[in-house]
């Protein structure tokens, strides 16, 4: 068997749901913080192997989920000016802004293209010179190094026309606004891994030292989730908090200090508004001054000051990355937001936990 | 897009009845006809595996299959955009051409428009099928409680194939179209008597989507067993770098079969020795449940949903 | 993805038949051979092939050992 099939071994799943049942009874509530755990959970049917009492919630860790309604109407705009090509990743099309969305501004002939890497927007760049291409900078750490690079590369080969709207966000300092809520207990964290291979577990050691919660970062396969949840589930038992490494084949305790290099030469921290978390200080990042000719705020700041604040809507999809409702418990869920006519982003992302709940969990 | 098909054309065509099945039944003197139309814009014309006038011949003959028809005879339309290579027009006649003798089944009429450079993408086709049904009943409406679920091959190749010549973010020889006429198989599975309630090609949606209409046309549960169904190591790797799941992902030379438990064994013998049926499986089975649910085995043994795909995943594929 | 090639900062990765280009800017020391884990065209992290075998391997035995 290969190694990337040997952490979805159905008799070593079978092995650990079987040890972990001996924890049932206890009751925990253990969140996942990343997209692509929410989907991977809810695409290996991973809550039923769960024992008793234990359960398994969302929070913010989808960055399209998070991204404020302001910064998407904001980027919308972009895309109604003459000459502007919004580049962007895929499942950001659909997210419905407060008057329309990228998927029909496109259809109404607007000039929308799907990238897969930042990049690829560089590169459409350099090639229609005449265009001024806006690529949307979501992401946690993971992407963020991506988006650096591209504007580095972008300022060293004078690629003038190419910047980036930047909604970035960091996410140990939003795990510490959840953590200090009293809204709701969370026993422990699953972490997210491939954030992590950036910043290093070491960047959590705050939320078991001076937070008291455990955590575990994990990877994306049956056997590296269940793992994790073993590791809390242990320390829960033996009162202690930790930052336990779930996934040693990618992840060190240290960041990864190119990726550290290359962030702090292109970014600058910054406060950021996060979708149902508000204004977290010191969890955003902004384009370094040395870039300001790449940064969208401020080439086309004129037509940005003139977009109306986000209009009211009944979007539950704050308490959902909060983990204060499962998105069944929405009351749009599956009637009034569904994939192709959404409410919110929490449908539609790639990463949304209603997307990941109502395609394989059931409308 | 079925929004649109309901509010606006269902309800336009006064006093016409739509099964949901792939082609419409007429009486004729006798016997019943299958009639089938659909229209091809795929992008690019020409893509691993086949192209836009093979895609056009073998969809519609598929089509006409799901009602265990055997097709008679086929209208080919085509919108052209001026300025395309002649060059282009003859390889894509000649490959239809070439598509219809292996189904044994005849062009016999159609039509040629040119418009002004723009108004269409290279070319659109749109094409008719008639056929002659030789076994009454077969429906998307009719599986039952206990019948298997035979899928004749691998998941995904068409539409990631057609992804990957767009896009162009990975290089590879290994991810083809299945674009195929399927005569052969069902003619085997028509002649072998077994008991066949349903049949579908799985295009545009995948098998969750024909799987997911099935089990709404019939009211029926039905689940899968995802270790059983194939999917090309290739196919499987080009679908996690572009973010879609094979089972989304169209195909255009497989079949879902829907068949009785006890012939299930002995139809999967016949589909494996026809052409394009090799390498078929029994993936999954009719079983009590809500009716219209589709469930997945998965391959760690835990259950999950298969849905019923939202929205345009991937575009003009077909 | 295996790296199959590398041309300064950019490699050619490879699996199942499938290439793709990927920047490693952040892996230094990234050889031909590795598995590396890509995100939004960045290679982010080399896979620890022995790390993997040996937490498979503890794992496998704790199973028989509990069998």
């Amino acid at each position: 068997m290969r190694l990337s099939d040997e952490f979805r071994d159905p008799a070593l799943v079978r092995d650990i749901a079987h040890r972990i049942q001996r924890f049932a009874g206890m009751q925990a509530t253990i969140m996942e913080v990343c997209g692509t755990h929410t989907m991977a959970v809810a695409r290996f049917g991973l809550k039923s192997l769960l024992p008793a009492g234990v359960s398994l919630i969302s929070g913010p860790g989808c960055p399209v989920c998070v991204t404020d309604q302001r910064d998407i109407d904001r980027y919308l705009a972009l895309g109604m000016q003459p000459g502007v090509t919004l580049a962007c990743f895929g499942d950001m099309m659909r997210v419905p802004g407060s008057v329309t969305s990228l998927e029909r501004l496109r259809a109404q002939g607007a000039d929308v293209r799907v990238v897969y890497s930042p990049m690829d927007a560089v590169e459409i760049a350099r090639a229609e010179s005449q265009r001024e291409v806006v690529f949307f900078g979501v992401g946690f750490e993971t992407t963020m190094p991506a988006v650096a690079l591209a504007i580095k590369v972008a300022s060293d080969e004078r690629i003038g026309n190419f910047s980036v709207y930047c909604a970035h966000k960091t996410l140990p300092a939003a795990l510490g606004v959840l953590l200090s809520s009293d809204e709701i207990n969370i026993s422990g964290l699953l972490l997210p891994g491939h954030v992590t291979t950036i910043i290093g577990s070491g960047a959590y050691d705050f939320i078991a030292d001076k937070i008291g919660v455990t955590c575990a970062v994990a990877g994306f396969e049956p056997v590296d989730i269940l793992l994790a949840v073993e590791a809390i589930l242990t320390r829960l038992e033996q009162a202690t908090a930790a930052i336990d490494n779930a996934y040693p084949r990618a992840v060190r305790v240290e960041p990864n200090s190119r990726a550290a290099e290359l962030i702090g030469e292109v970014f600058v921290t910054c406060d950021a508004l996060w979708r149902g978390l508000g204004c977290i200080p010191g969890s955003g990042v902004a384009l370094a001054p040395k870039y300001a000719a790449h940064d969208a705020c401020e080439r086309f700041a004129a037509g940005l000051a003139d977009v109306p604040p986000p209009k009211p809507t009944t979007c539950r999809c704050g308490e959902v990355l909060r983990g204060l409702i499962r998105p069944f418990e929405c009351p749009h869920f599956g009637r009034t937001c569904t994939p192709t006519a959404p409410v919110g982003p929490c449908m539609v992302s790639s990463e949304g936990a209603c997307a990941a709940a109502h395609r394989y969990e059931g409308a | 897009m079925k929004e649109l098909i309901e509010e606006v054309f269902v309800a336009g065509y006064a006093g016409a009845d739509f099964s949901g099945d792939d082609s419409a039944l007429l009486r004729a003197d006798g016997g019943e006809l299958a009639f089938t139309t659909d229209s091809f814009v795929v992008d690019p014309i020409f893509f691993p595996g086949g192209d836009i006038g093979r895609l056009a011949i073998a969809g519609t003959v598929n089509d006409l299959l799901t009602s265990a028809a055997r097709p008679i005879a086929i209208s080919a339309s085509f919108i052209i955009e001026e300025g395309l290579e002649i060059d282009a027009l003859r390889a894509i006649a000649a490959s239809m051409r070439r598509t219809a003798e292996e189904a044994q089944v005849g062009i016999v009429t159609g039509d040629t428009k040119v418009v002004p450079r723009g108004s269409a993408d290279k070319v659109f086709i749109t094409t008719s099928g008639v056929g002659v049904v030789r076994r009454a009943g077969v429906s998307g409406g009719s599986a039952r409680c206990g019948d298997k679920v035979i899928l004749t091959g691998s998941v995904g190749d068409h539409g990631t194939a057609v992804m990957l010549a767009r896009e162009k973010l990975l290089d590879t020889e290994a991810v083809v179209s299945d674009v195929a006429p399927l005569v052969d198989i069902v003619t085997g599975l028509i002649e072998s008597g077994c008991e066949v309630h349903a049949m579908r090609d799985p295009t545009r949606g995948g098998i969750a989507s024909s799987l997911n209409e099935i089990a709404s046309q019939s009211q029926v549960a039905v689940e899968i067993d995802e270790v059983r169904v194939r999917v090309n190591p290739a196919v499987n790797a080009a679908c996690e770098a572009l973010g879609i799941e094979p089972f989304f992902v169209a195909n255009e030379g497989k079949m879902l079969i829907f068949v009785a438990a006890g012939d299930a064994e002995k139809a999967l013998g016949v589909v494996r020795s026809r052409r394009y049926g090799e390498e078929a499986e029994i993936v999954g089975q009719v079983r009590p449940g809500p009716a219209g649910r589709v469930t997945v085995k998965t391959a760690i043994g835990t259950s999950r949903m298969l849905a019923m795909p939202s929205g345009e995943l991937l575009p003009r594929i077909c | 993805m295996r790296v199959t090639q590398i041309d300064g900062p950019v490699a050619t990765a490879e699996f199942d038949g499938i290439t793709r280009r990927v920047r490693v800017d952040l892996l230094d020391g990234v050889r031909v051979g590795d598995y590396v884990l890509i995100h939004a065209g960045l290679a982010i992290a080399i896979v620890d092939d022995e790390e993997a075998k040996s937490t498979l391997a503890l794992l496998r035995g704790v199973y028989d050992a509990a069998q």
